[in-house]
């Protein structure tokens, strides 16, 4: 059995001022799961989901992702490790105003120093796999809240990463909007993609996630498996019947983080 | 505090970037703003300010004893129209002789005949300065003029022609700014100088009410004259020859220093307004909120002109404090290069700086904290709400995006590297702020430009000079109180020919000469032998050749109004010589007034080459060591009365003055643009740092956002930099003649083309530099941010 693809161990954060962010969290998320993070404001959800992008450091504990102390990385390594193994999405979808939606998805590739021919190749089938190709040379500005979500998910996915994160993605859409893009995410799921995903949504995470965790103040309070297997606390352990993380990354042909 | 109070001091603390920049800009600004002005005002008028600060006489006059009384010239002193006098002192004439001394130079070399007066060094009138050692107060004591001396501290002084030769000790030098005489000792000592029975002369120094013009001196001393026995004045001087002689002096530096703090008066301002203007504008968001809580349009105002003038307040204080230290060393240097003694930032600047400094700011923040006061709360709040309906000015952003977009389609479709082609398209993203960068850059490669050239060229024109002593070593003869007469110059050549090392020598001597057309006479530097290695450096026209040829300074011709090619006639007790100018040759020795020629043109003048004059300009074989052979010629020439000593070069104390002065200025120039992109950039930054978070969070790594962030200004600051580089070489085509007017002469053209190519491609690269430099900051800032925070969208 393959390791798990993220493993946090004993993670505390701390802010300057007030309670831990995260306190002590231990949690262990396979290949191919879709792992949707619940709780109310403020316990923490965004600050674990930073742990695991690089985008931030633990206080205390590690956080290895692909077999990667992310929390040792320096600077630039992290950003390396992100440009090959993460892709992520926002509430409010981060994409660059000024630059085309083929531009925008072809960001990551550029900046991993992609070759520019089976850039846009591949630029040009997750488009068309997310039905925004006729989009491509439209700015972000003038499409829906939905539709600037699906030209994020494109981007974070250019680089076929090992696990796609998503903070709130739904949180700035309209029902109808919201649920397509819970449909696309369960879809990639469904493909093999490792998903992490935070959200207030509980009819969201029902319906893409194989398994739900939540938080109160720091800690993992609740953690569901699909199956409908309950577990509590600590010695939350994640299952095994979903298809390995090899899988996922099957022949892929963007030289994720190879060049400069 | 008040809420007010509340929100300036959060608000100067907050952007703790900001406020340092634009503290440090305001700093340098009023640094270089004191030093322009004081150096401006200094380079006006200087022998003005030391002559007001030493009260210096406006008439100085000699009194004959025999005729007049003491008391009777005491009484002068209550005239009507003067209004302070010093003296009665009784004074000296004497012929010193060099006396033992710690440096090279024989005991007994003659002096010329100096004016030695009994009085102390304070006085009402004529406050003389002391620059080295201290007053002379008891017996065997002298202090000698600081400006006109071969003394140091310490040399020994003998008169010869006073019965028993004393002996005195030079115990300080000083310096009176009207010159009003060579040495000084204590009024009780001037008896022992004096030959006994020879009748006492006396030295009297005057102010006057009016003593603006010739005329007015005139006046003033035609009433002394009346006051005292009829001759008993042998001689009065008045201080507008040495005021004039100064003046003109001074004039040379005038253009680069107006040149140099114009453009650090224009640079000041831009950066103000450049870091003011951005300060407030970045913060519009913030004003939104402040006025959804209820602040009144003025109190938004009045907020953001304070945040402006805290920092620039305190930049202000240490600005003044900083100038006033810097100004006191250069205008040191500039004073000696003026032969005045050191001066102070005038008063008035450190006033009128900082106000209009303060004045400049409030103006600054003034127009964009209006703006900000007028704006719609919900306009105001909406900026930068969402990431993407509008961050910034959004009207800026709505003119720009549509070529903003088409650049970036055509820089991403370039072989480029994708964060230089994002970085190469952000100036159009922002036209006003590029416009600024462009602005603070090029008016920093102007100063640039202008500053190298200046001191190529002040470097050339030194060393041209400096060909009035083309050998390494000279010899010059002397004429001693051992010696009847001054060394034979047949003989020291022949000396010279003896001597191993020497690979060639002419002499020149020089005798006094009526020009036909000019007042009073004119010096004639006739050479002995070929001279073609040790021409001056020439303007136009070529060397002499031969007799009957001549070579002049630009000041002869602007005197005579002659030209090359013209033939002058000089005249001495009734002989007339002809000689034809065949070229103009770069010197400022006697005002001009000067013609150089071979020795042989004087042949039929009957003009005689004073004996003292006489110089040898020996030039040297390869490898010869210039002191061992100065010291192995001198064995062989003290026994004929010369001595040889080694050629001096190096630049003149001009030249270092006004190059100290030029960098002082250029760096200043520099650091202040550097600062202006920096605010720039840091500014650009911050509106951007929520797409910076974007790119970090996509896998842009910190020297990617360095790349990004620096190639966003080293597109402007090469095109700027290239714009600016013909202005400073215009502006130096402009400056380097009018220094030349000012100081009587024209340039040889080799001396203003200093613009060569590598150069000029060098000073184009400097445009990129300053950018570069200002932007690193802000860049490592960008690549630092914590991108966790930036991506929280509020
Ligand atoms: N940069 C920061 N500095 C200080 N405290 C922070 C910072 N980021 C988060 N926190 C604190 O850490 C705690 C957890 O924040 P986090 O953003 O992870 O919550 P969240 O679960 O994502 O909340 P929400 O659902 O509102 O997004 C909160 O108390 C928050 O105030
Ligand atoms: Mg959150």
């Amino acid at each position: 059995m393959a390791a798990p693809l993220i493993q946090i161990h004993e993670v505390r954060k701390e802010y300057d001022d007030g309670p831990p962010a995260l306190a002590g969290l231990t949690l262990e998320v396979r290949a191919g799961e879709a792992l949707a993070v619940l709780g109310p404001s403020g316990s923490g959800k965004s600050t674990l989901l930073n742990l695991v992008a690089g985008l931030d450091r633990p206080s205390e504990g590690t956080v290895t992702v692909d077999g990667l102390r992310v929390d040792e990385l320096s600077e630039s390594a992290s950003a390396r490790y992100r440009r090959s193994r993460i892709g992520m999405i926002f509430q409010f979808f981060n994409l660059l105003d000024d630059l085309t939606v083929a531009d925008n998805v072809l960001l990551p590739a550029q900046l991993a120093g992609a070759s520019r021919q089976q850039a846009r190749r591949r630029a040009a089938d997750l488009l068309e796999f997310l039905g925004i190709d006729r989009f491509a040379d439209t700015f972000p500005g003038r499409l829906s809240g939905g539709q600037r979500q699906r030209v994020a998910v494109a981007r974070a996915l250019m680089n076929r990463p090992a696990l796609l994160l998503a903070d709130e993605p739904t949180g700035a859409l309209d029902t109808a909007s919201g649920q397509d893009v819970g449909r696309l995410l369960t879809e990639l799921n469904q493909d093999g993609q490792t998903i992490l995903l935070v959200t207030h949504d509980t009819a969201l995470a029902d319906s893409c996630a194989t398994r739900t965790i939540e938080l109160i103040d720091g800690a993992i309070v609740r953690d569901v498996r699909a199956g409908g297997d309950v577990r509590a606390g600590r010695n939350v352990r994640a299952g095994s019947d979903i298809q390995a993380g090899s899988a996922v990354r099957s022949g892929g042909d963007v030289q994720a983080g190879a060049g400069r | 505090m008040s809420a007010l109070g509340k929100v300036v001091r959060a608000g100067v603390g907050r952007r703790r970037a900001q406020t340092v920049v634009m503290t440090l800009t305001v700093l340098l600004a009023v640094t270089s703003s004191v030093l322009a002005a004081s150096l401006l005002v200094g380079s006006q008028a200087p022998f003005d300010h030391a002559f007001a600060r030493q009260r210096g006489a406006h008439l100085t006059a000699m009194f004959d004893g025999t005729g007049t009384t003491a008391t009777q010239l005491a009484g002068t002193a209550h005239l009507p129209g003067v209004t302070a006098a010093a003296g009665p002192y009784r004074a000296v004439s004497l012929h010193p002789t060099l006396g033992g001394n710690a440096r090279d130079i024989p005991v007994g070399l003659n002096l010329p005949v100096a004016t030695v007066v009994g009085r102390p060094g304070g006085a009402p009138v004529d406050d003389l300065d002391l620059t080295a050692g201290h007053w002379a107060t008891g017996p065997g004591q002298i202090v000698w003029d600081a400006d006109r001396t071969p003394f140091r501290v310490g040399d020994r002084v003998t008169f010869p022609d006073v019965p028993g030769s004393p002996t005195l000790t030079v115990v300080g030098l000083a310096r009176s700014v009207g010159g009003s005489a060579d040495a000084w000792v204590p009024p009780a000592q001037v008896a022992a100088l004096t030959e006994p029975g020879s009748a006492p002369e006396y030295q009297m120094l005057y102010r006057f009410a009016a003593a603006g013009t010739d005329a007015q001196v005139s006046a003033a001393r035609a009433s002394v004259v009346a006051a005292v026995p009829a001759g008993s004045m042998v001689s009065a001087e008045s201080y507008l020859r040495a005021k004039r002689a100064a003046d003109r002096a001074a004039a040379t530096f005038a253009p680069f220093i107006v040149a140099l703090g114009a453009l650090g008066v224009g640079m000041s301002i831009l950066i103000i307004g450049i870091v003011v203007g951005g300060t407030v504008g970045a913060a519009t968001r913030r004003i939104g909120i402040l006025k959804s809580l209820g602040f009144t349009p003025a109190q938004v105002v009045r907020a953001y002109v304070a945040q402006a003038l805290i920092p620039a307040a305190v930049g202000t204080a240490f600005g003044v404090v900083l100038g006033d230290l810097l100004a006191v060393p250069l205008l040191h240097t500039e004073g000696s290069a003026y032969g005045t003694s050191a001066l102070a930032v005038a008063p008035w600047i450190d006033v009128v700086v900082p106000i209009a400094t303060m004045s400049v700011v409030a103006a600054t923040a003034l127009a964009p904290a209006l703006r900000a006061g007028r704006l719609r709360t919900v306009e105001a709040i909406a900026v930068g709400r969402t990431p993407r309906a509008g961050r910034g000015r959004g009207h800026e952003r709505g003119i720009n995006l549509g070529i903003n977009r088409g650049l970036h389609g055509l820089l991403g479709r370039l072989p480029l590297p994708r964060v230089v082609s994002l970085g190469l398209a952000n100036p159009f993203a922002r036209p006003a702020r590029s416009a600024t960068v462009a602005a603070a850059v090029a008016l920093g490669a102007v100063g640039v430009t202008f500053g190298v050239g200046l001191a190529a060229s002040l470097t050339g024109i030194d060393q041209g000079l400096n060909r009035e002593s083309p050998g390494q070593v000279i010899v010059r003869t002397l004429s001693g109180r051992e010696q009847s007469r001054a060394a034979d110059p047949d003989a020291v050549a022949a000396a010279l020919a003896g001597q191993p090392g020497t690979r060639r020598y002419f002499s020149t001597g020089q005798a006094q000469v009526g020009v036909a057309g000019l007042a009073g006479p004119t010096t004639v530097n006739a050479y002995r032998g070929d001279s073609s290695w040790g021409s001056y450096q020439m303007i136009s026209g070529s060397w002499f050749t031969g007799p009957g040829q001549a070579v002049v300074p630009t000041g002869f011709l602007t005197l005579t109004g002659t030209h090359i090619g013209d033939t002058v006639t000089m005249t001495n007790n009734g002989h007339t010589a002809r000689v034809r100018i065949v070229g103009e040759a770069l010197s400022l020795s006697n005002e001009g007034q000067q013609i150089l020629t071979d020795a042989a043109t004087l042949s039929g003048l009957g003009a005689r080459v004073l004996p003292e004059s006489v110089r040898f300009d020996v030039d040297l074989t390869g490898g010869t060591d210039p002191k061992s052979y100065v010291d192995s010629l001198n064995a062989a020439l003290r026994p004929l009365g010369a001595l040889a000593e080694p050629a001096s070069t190096g630049p003149s104390g001009t030249v270092i003055a006004m190059d100290s002065l030029a960098a002082a200025l250029t760096l200043m120039l520099v650091a202040v643009a550097g600062l202006g992109v920096l605010n720039t950039v840091l500014l650009d930054t911050r509106d951007r740092v929520h797409d910076l978070g974007v790119f970090k969070a996509l896998g842009m790594t910190p020297r990617q956002t360095i790349a990004m962030v620096v190639t966003s200004v080293a597109g402007v600051g090469l095109l700027a930099g290239v714009a600016g580089v013909p202005v400073g070489i215009a502006l130096h085509h402009i400056v380097m003649p009018a220094m030349g007017r000012a100081a009587g002469t024209r340039f040889p053209a080799a001396d203003l083309a200093v613009y060569h190519l590598p150069v000029v491609c060098a000073l184009a690269l400097g445009g990129l530099v300053i950018a570069v430099a200002g932007a690193l900051l802000p860049a490592d800032w960008a690549a630092r941010a914590r991108t966790a925070e930036t991506l929280r969208t509020e």
